[in-house]
């Protein structure tokens, strides 16, 4: 008898999804350009649903005002590269570093509400970051900025290159990401942020500091995020208060995404982005029409099956693709003790 | 003979997977005062919160007055007459002494119970009308607890453990009570852990272990042994 | 007299944020549930006045007698049909079906009546103003506090008097032993939600009277009842009010300040209320 975190299912999938992350990283060369633009769009995404998901699916902190990092890492990208002449390649991680800083304050200033107000208050945090960034002309104040040629260019020489560079910063923030999110799960803080999924009471019992845990994890998905937010608006050459501070965008769908996947698990933002663009492909045009059903669709699950499509799944087979649980192996059978009376 | 006003018949009850009620059956008849008692975890209080509705069963585990309630709501439950007085006493904190009275009746049954037999009752309680219900001593608020459950005047009042945590004196006081209470032909469960109280106030006992009935019998004729190895499963 | 006239128009700003965030404090007080889509529910409101308005021909405030009951209507069948089964002991379910929700509004609302900004015309109320000592009050603000003083006034009077105010703080104060006394706490739940919209249709008429609305303003709405509920403290209607105003002042002084401060200021006293008084300046329950 022993415990052990792997399975068959478990080993088998961290082998497949290393040959997918090759095949992706070889993309540039098999794919074409609006299938590699796609593709980092998806990625960007996948990363935002997993750091959403670790702040509210382990950490219980629901936030709805995520966009307040994704705008906050584009603005801080445009105004290093912009304003400070720092190269792109170094001004990217300052961005993550500025989310991370800017997050800590925030997190002691917000942290006095609970629940449902705490998600409210993220929104409330969001808004003023947009009305600042309204406020400030060097970044074009209400209008917003473009970014300028020449800064896109110190990407990569050729076009080609660039887009290259782009769909793997995409690939390798991903990578980074859910590489991040499996690394904390794995480790002693993951323990401890996985027994306050199951139950915070018994969780600071146990002597969890449950304070510390969450600060952690808000400061670390702030910055993440403020990641995110800078390659998202790299790649977009534009940014406005309106396109950063996006509840919609970087919120509203980011949830779904969650929700509908399975929250809770590392497994379910992955399946939940894969069903999202699946659905946008094809049903491409019908906007608000597009976010109702959505809608509908995010409340149903909620309703009916809170975990979501992957906690479906593993209620069922008890399958893990990604190595968290302990198992005991190699238990025999024993014969049940006999019934009183 | 008439039929009980009461029919428990093979009433499982479960909390998730735990399971606390096995297979139990007990009656009761029209105004009779009968004793449930039992060790901790017995099952006593699970089988009030299930009469009482707090907890969903088969509709046939629970008959009352030959109806089948046992999937009935605890609001539906309590419109037929059945009232609960709660182990530890479960007061509205932020309702005054006599709001609690008065919601108590809140299910707009006829009879003799109302805010002023009640005070008659519990004296106590007319002078502390307006505090807060919460500010109370233990033995006041049980008295709140049993008038509110009187209010509703029902025809089955199940009591859950109302001496616990109270001074002896206090304990007295509220059994000497009780024949005010049950009087009228009310009939009562009384769940006690102090034996010689409920077998004193009881014409019948059930002693409950492990979520099914170890023993039951009229309270005079059980002898001290008997009591002892049902209630500790010996 | 710049400054006298912006605290005053701050006050009576502060009714209608003290309307905005009544109902959302009844909810927390009775049920603990905050609903994210309440600021889409106030646009709602306002959207349903401008039909009925149009349709029969009314004033925007004769409105009021079709919408109020429509809403509560609504608050009811919504807590009954869908709320009620969140009601668990998990954060979760309500915040994101209440999140869903906000966004299948927003985006229906949009559908049904397009993103242009519309009003409700309320005729010469709207310019019509008091002058005393060189300090021009408008009527319609005025209407607006008093009726929000009002309306707060009578639900305290309810919560505090009557049989239904006393089931709601029973429920909300246990709700297994409530369901003892013979109230459903389904029903219970669904006409405290049923009056939460009604108060929210009356906050959703005099928004769309006093500004221009759109499908997408539900948010700021909510964000603004909620500060108010915040700065007064939780459990405490007069509190509500008191923070409303507290909100109305900061951005009426804001936008004295500089146009571009007005809601920035709003927010920032909001935070720095949090920072130093986190459970608000009258507190009256735990959260």
């Amino acid at each position: 008898m022993q415990v052990t975190r792997t399975s068959p299912l478990s080993r088998a999938a961290m082998l497949i999804g290393l040959v997918v992350l090759v095949a992706l990283a070889a993309a540039p060369w098999w794919a074409g350009r609006a299938e590699l633009r796609l593709f980092g769009e998806m990625f960007l995404y996948m990363a935002l649903a997993t750091l959403w998901n670790l702040l509210a699916g382990y950490a219980g902190l629901v936030s709805v005002g995520q966009q307040a990092y994704v705008g906050l890492g584009g603005y801080a990208f445009f105004a290093l590269t912009m304003l400070f002449g720092v190269p792109v390649y170094l001004a990217l991680p300052l961005a993550a570093l500025g989310g991370a800083i800017v997050a800590a304050p925030v997190a002691a200033l917000i942290f006095r509400l609970r629940g449902a107000y705490f998600a409210i208050g993220t929104w409330v945090i969001s808004e003023v970051f947009r009305l600042i960034a309204a406020q400030t002309p060097a970044l074009g104040g209400g209008s917003g900025t473009s970014l300028p040629a020449g800064i896109v260019k110190t990407l990569a020489a050729s076009r080609d290159g660039r887009e290259a560079a782009a769909y793997w910063l995409a690939l390798g923030v991903m990578a980074l990401v859910l590489g991040a999110a499996f690394a904390v799960l794995r480790s002693r803080q993951g323990i401890a942020l996985t027994a306050i999924r199951d139950n915070e009471l018994a969780a600071r019992s146990l002597g969890i500091d449950i304070w510390r845990t969450k600060f952690v994890t808000y400061v670390l998905v702030g910055g993440l995020t403020a990641l995110v937010g800078a390659l998202i608006f790299l790649q977009k050459l534009r940014i406005s208060p309106e396109a950063a501070f996006s509840a919609n965008d970087w919120t509203a769908f980011v949830i779904f995404i969650v929700v509908i996947g399975g929250i809770g698990t590392l497994e379910g933002p992955i399946l939940g982005t894969l069903i999202f663009f699946a659905l946008r492909e094809t049903m491409a045009d019908l906007g608000t029409l597009y976010l109702i059903a959505l809608g509908v669709v995010a409340i149903a699950v909620m309703l009916k099956a809170p975990s979501g499509l992957w906690g479906l799944i593993r209620a069922r087979t008890g399958a893990e693709l990604f190595p968290l649980s302990y198992r005991v192996t190699g238990l025999t059978a024993r014969r049940p003790a006999p019934s009183k009376d | 003979m008439p039929e009980p006003i009461l029919q428990i018949e093979n009433l499982d009850a479960h909390y998730g997977d735990f399971q606390a009620l096995y297979g139990l059956s007990a009656h009761l008849d029209q105004g009779e005062v009968v004793a449930m008692i039992g060790a901790n975890g017995a099952g006593k209080t699970t089988l009030m919160r299930s009469v009482a509705g707090l907890l969903r069963n088969r509709p046939e585990a629970i008959r009352w007055k030959g109806q089948a309630i046992g999937r009935l709501r605890a609001d539906q439950v309590a419109a037929l007459g059945i009232a609960l007085v709660p182990e530890g006493r479960l007061l509205f904190p932020s309702l005054s002494v006599e709001e609690n009275l008065i919601i108590g009746g809140q299910i707009g049954r006829r009879g003799p119970w109302s805010l002023d037999s009640v005070y008659r009752l519990f004296p106590v309680l007319k002078e502390r009308r307006h505090q807060q219900s919460t500010s109370l001593s233990g033995g006041q608020q049980q008295m709140v607890a049993i008038g509110r459950a009187l209010m509703a005047n029902p025809e089955l009042i199940l009591m859950d453990e109302i001496s616990l945590g109270l001074a002896p004196v206090i304990i007295r006081q509220i059994y000497d009570a009780l024949p005010g209470i049950v009087g009228e032909g009310m009939a009562a469960l009384i769940v006690e852990q102090d034996i010689a109280k409920a077998l004193s106030v009881t014409r019948r006992v059930y002693c409950l272990q492990e979520g099914r009935v170890a023993l039951q019998g009229a309270s005079a004729s059980l002898s001290r042994e008997e009591i002892s190895r049902a209630y500790f499963g010996m | 007299m710049d400054w006298a006239n912006a605290v005053i128009q701050g006050t009576l700003l502060g009714g209608l944020y003290a309307l905005f965030a009544a109902g959302l404090s009844l909810i927390f007080g009775v049920m603990r549930l905050v609903n994210i889509a309440h600021g889409d529910l106030i646009v709602l409101a306002a959207y349903l006045g401008l039909t009925v308005s149009t349709a029969l021909g009314l004033h925007p405030l004769a409105a009021l007698a079709l919408v109020v009951p429509a809403m509560f209507a609504i608050g009811y069948a919504l807590q009954r049909v869908i709320l009620n089964r969140t009601m668990g002991g998990d954060i979760l379910p309500p915040l994101l079906v209440t999140f869903g929700l906000s966004i299948i509004l927003q985006n229906g609302l949009l559908t049904v009546y397009s993103a242009d900004p519309q009003k409700l015309q309320a005729g010469g109320l709207e310019t019509a103003s008091i002058s005393a000592g060189g300090l021009t009050v408008g009527v319609l603000p005025l209407i607006v506090f008093v009726t929000a003083v009002a309306i707060i006034g009578g639900l305290q009077w309810m919560f505090y008097r009557t049989a239904l105010g006393r089931a709601f703080r029973a429920t909300s104060d246990r709700q297994d032993v409530a369901q003892l006394m013979g109230l459903n706490r389904a029903h219970v739940f669904g006409l405290a939600m049923g009056l939460s919209l009604a108060v929210t249709a009356v906050a959703g008429i005099f928004l769309g009277v006093r500004t221009s609305f759109d499908p997408a303003v539900g948010g700021s709405r909510l964000i603004f009842g909620f500060e108010a509920v915040i700065i007064g403290g939780l459990g405490n209607l007069w509190g509500t009010l008191a923070g409303g105003i507290i909100l109305g002042v900061s951005q009426a002084i804001g936008g004295q300040i500089h146009p571009g401060l007005q809601l920035l200021a709003g927010h920032i006293v909001f935070l720095v209320i949090l920072a130093v008084r986190p459970r608000g300046l009258f507190p009256k329950m735990e959260d």
